[in-house]
């Protein structure tokens, strides 16, 4: 439904008003910070990406045939640090977030726009130190740095890598903190709590946890390095220390983390659906709260991940009901984007079809959520592919489709090019169903009962692993794809109108791409978000402005 | 060719059957919530499609229909969470009087004792039809002792004991997998249970034993003195400890804590942490100077002098004076 009209010759915008290195590396506009933010985490996606190829490769065939045990495991720790802490966490926060939180509510820019090349920086620093640990050897714990394991008995760069997602929990922390002072004091008049998109709660609920449980995994890696280094008793019985105590810790943290992953991707799905039904949000206070009651409870709900670890059965009873609360407003939030297509005008544009690829594996991953969730259950599956393709289809299916749904909703806004729309929608659904192959068969997988992080594997889970390979490959080129044409189109692509979706929110009131302080005055709101129905009614909105 | 493509492990425990029949049932609901979404996103996406001239209508919400999406939900969330964990209470509650074997986990193999002393390393032998309990701990990194064919899995830590019951029902091999990844080998950390009738399990219990575990403990107990102080007149510097396993105990500090394996062997290794009422902190330590097998037999061992009869060691037999029996070590 992309309207073109031919555009005048280039007007000034963020992207040309300024060239040079200079000035993209000291510049402090938030949305060319969320450039440089895409730049650097599509180059640690692809690396993630790579290490999973060799993950699949390996699986392929149940001997250890493709590399070393040794390096198998340093494959899959290294896949999830680098997709967990320099991909996924980053990802929809630190680019679209950074680019669209100021445009959404009317501001100029972030509360602190210095602050936030800082976190940038960090981040950089913090992937070089990772770098340079996946390039002097790399490290063998796992994402998760189980200890005793990790504080004793590893021998590759355990410090290293330690060290290096401490600093980049810095940057998440500065952003979440930016983020949560920009929407308290810099929404524009007549921008209320009710008026905002629904991106921004999800962003604010996100910003909360970054801020409260960053602090908790930085914490934690330094006692890790502490105990490792320094021979502190923390976590190693042999010292007096306990390793289940790391676990809490851990989780603490890396529970709640999924949230900061999956809640901006409900936000972006939010503003995709109401934008291509052509409809106000349904339900949209239950929407706005249910993203800040998934972040407060995803904060009591840890101990789930340690159902077999050794705690008490009462423990274990409390967190079992507890993550059953926190999976009632996931539930609402469904049920309420759901609610919102009926009676819509529903367009088939690309960012559509991802979210209702979205829709599809969040539902899927949700829903396996209640099977490990239920105690009895969980000891089976726990440690299995079942888990693996449960947080796959969550972390990878929700987040990750969510963000290329945003990413192809607002490229025009960014770039101020047309993405090739068949492309696009050829590309989405390529990832759906190589999403789907790689990882259903891993549900099965994990209920026969093959456990993870396994190099070699009895000959009867093959089948199973092939499939999962097969489908891998299928999702590899349907993130390439995209990355392809986005790149195709910055030099080839159309030029993209101010609004070519028609749709409502302020970031599409302004030109594309925006001016260097998006707005030639501050806008005044006098409008509810997702007024679809002025729209279409050809009420032109007007942007009143202020003084 | 479905031997090389299970979609289905194999069922051989009293647990398998709770756990298989949840998961069914949770099958059936997710499969429903599945249905009911995709049909209502796929018919609307398709019956609201944009046509030319149509608007949208615009729908606020409906506060009954939040509610009542909530609270269904809910409700059903809950029955599937009491299901659970009725299910997770059953599979951790050993029942009394199961066939103890002890499991001391390394990288990367499995070793394990039973009580009547047969030792296997990568292979646990059992019976049909008899509930069997393991106390295992690890002699370096967290390990997990996972059975598909069970349903079961339990973390096996260094420094502490944690336990893990199943009964099996059908004869046959099965696999045994480390599920906690721990290391280099870790996919190599792998064995066999192997179920047998009655008959041939007692056949193959008949061999190679050294002597039951606890008379191996009751050695050690003797070789490092433990009986000067915890005598069984309870006049030593020790508390007593014959028929002290499994009961309460209260502590200098107040506090009252089970008599367990995990008490036992945390006494011999710290023995100042859990006094026992009454008594002096006089107790050196053990730690470094007993492995885990041998911590694992003096369990063992003290166990048997709460059980006469069970665990192969007469407490009658024990002269007054010396084994102890006793209780913790203080």
């Amino acid at each position: 439904m992309a309207t073109v009209t031919v555009p005048e010759v280039e007007r000034e915008n963020y992207l040309n008003k300024h060239y040079g290195i200079g000035s993209w590396l000291l510049t402090t506009d938030h949305k060319r910070i969320a450039l440089l933010y895409l730049i650097s985490i599509t180059f640690f996606f692809f690396i993630g990406g790579f290490f999973a190829l060799l993950i699949r490769l390996e699986l392929l065939t149940p001997a250890g045939d493709l590399v070393l045990a040794d390096t198998y495991n340093k494959l899959f720790t290294m896949h999830g640090q680098v997709m967990v802490f320099f991909f996924l966490i980053p990802s929809i926060p630190a680019v679209l977030g950074n680019f669209l939180v100021p445009m959404m509510i009317g501001a100029k820019d972030l509360a602190f726009p210095r602050i936030n090349l800082l976190s940038w920086y960090l981040y950089i620093i913090a992937g070089g130190m990772m770098m340079y640990c996946m390039l002097t050897g790399g490290v063998d714990t796992g994402w998760t740095f189980y200890t005793p394991f990790s504080t004793v008995f590893s021998n590759t760069k355990v410090i290293e890598a330690g060290l290096a997602i401490f600093v980049s929990g810095f940057s998440s922390i500065l952003t979440g903190l930016n983020f949560v002072v920009t929407i308290h004091r810099m929404r524009a008049p007549g921008m209320t709590w009710s008026r905002l998109p629904l991106f921004i709660w999800a962003h604010y609920a996100t910003s909360i946890i970054q801020i409260l449980g960053t602090p908790v995994i930085a914490i934690t890696l330094v006692l890790v390095v502490a105990e490792r280094a320094l021979h502190l008793g923390v976590f190693d019985p042999k010292l007096g220390g306990d390793p289940l105590l790391f676990q809490h810790l851990f989780w603490f943290y890396s529970h709640p983390a999924v949230y900061i992953m999956i809640l901006p991707s409900m936000g972006v799905v939010t503003e995709i659906i109401a934008c291509f039904s052509r409809k106000r949000i349904f339900g949209y206070m239950f929407v706005a709260l249910s993203s800040i009651a998934i972040a407060v409870f995803g904060f009591l709900v840890w101990a789930h991940h340690m159902f077999v670890a050794g705690i008490s059965v009462y423990a274990a009873l409390i967190f079992s009901l507890l993550s059953y609360a926190v999976a009632v407003p996931s539930a609402v939030k469904v049920f309420n984007w759901t609610a919102t297509l009926y009676k819509g005008s529903i367009h088939y544009d690309a960012p559509m079809l991802y979210a209702f690829g979205f829709l599809g594996l969040f539902t899927m991953g949700g829903l396996t959520g209640l099977f490990l969730a239920a105690l009895g259950i969980d000891v089976h599956v726990t440690d299995t592919y079942f888990v693996i393709a449960h947080f796959h289809y969550i972390m990878v299916g929700g987040a990750l489709m969510g963000y290329l749904g945003g990413l192809h909703f607002w490229w025009p806004k960014i770039s101020g090019k047309l993405y090739p729309e068949g492309w696009a929608r050829l590309a989405a659904l390529i990832v759906f169903v190589g999403f789907n192959l790689t990882f259903f068969p891993q549900f099965i997988l994990g209920y026969v009962g093959m456990p993870r992080r396994y190099y070699q594997y009895p000959p009867e889970f093959q089948v199973l692993n092939v499939l999962s390979t097969a489908g891998a490959t299928v999702l590899g080129i349907g993130y390439l794809l995209p990355m392809i044409y986005f790149l195709w189109s910055m030099r080839y692509g159309k030029p993209a109108p101010d609004n070519p979706w028609k749709a409502a929110g302020l970031e599409w009131q302004t030109q594309s791409p925006p001016t260097t302080f998006n707005f030639e005055k501050e806008p005044v709101v006098t409008w509810e978000a997702y007024n679809y129905d002025e729209i279409d009614a050809g009420h032109k909105q007007e942007v009143h402005v202020a003084g | 060719m479905f031997d090389n493509f299970p979609l289905w492990p194999a069922r051989a425990s009293s647990t398998a059957g709770n756990v298989d029949a949840l998961f069914i049932f949770l099958l059936i609901v997710s499969g429903m919530m599945t249905l009911l979404i995709f049909t209502a996103v796929v018919y609307f996406a398709a019956r609201y499609r944009h046509r030319k001239g149509v608007l949208a209508e615009q729908i606020e919400g409906s506060t009954p229909l939040e509610i009542t999406w909530s609270i269904i939900p809910l409700g059903v969330f809950l029955v599937i969470f009491v299901w659970g964990a009725v299910v997770y209470f059953h599979s951790r509650t050993p029942p009394r009087d199961s066939t103890e074997v002890y499991v001391v986990a390394k990288q990367w193999m499995w070793k394990l004792e039973h009580a009547e002393g047969q030792r296997e390393i990568n292979e646990l032998h059992v019976p049909v039809g008899r509930d069997v309990k393991l106390i295992m701990t690890s002699q370096d990194v967290i390990h997990s002792f996972f059975v598909p064919a069970f349903r079961v899995k339990q973390d096996v830590l260094p420094g502490r004991y944690t336990v893990l019951w199943f009964r099996a029902t059908k004869p046959g091999t099965y696999h045994l997998f480390c599920a906690e990844y721990c290391g280099t080998q870790h996919s190599g950390m792998i064995g066999d249970v192997v179920v047998q009738e009655p008959a041939q399990y007692e056949a193959w219990m008949s061999g190679g034993s050294t002597g039951p575990l606890s008379a191996s403990g009751e050695k050690i107990f003797a070789e490092l003195g433990c009986a000067t102080c915890h005598r069984s007149d309870s006049q030593g510097r020790g508390p007593n400890l014959l028929g002290a396993f499994g009961k309460l105990v209260q502590l200098e500090d107040g506090r009252i804590v089970t008599f367990d394996e995990n008490y036992v062997r945390e006494s011999i290794l710290d023995p100042g942490a859990k006094i026992v009422k009454g008594f002096k902190p006089v107790m050196p330590t053990f730690q470094g100077l007993v492995s885990e097998e041998q911590l694992n037999a003096l369990v063992a061992y003290v166990k048997s002098l709460s059980q006469p009869g069970l665990g192969g060691v007469k407490t009658a037999a024990l002269p007054d004076s010396m084994p102890a029996k006793g209780s913790q070590v203080q």
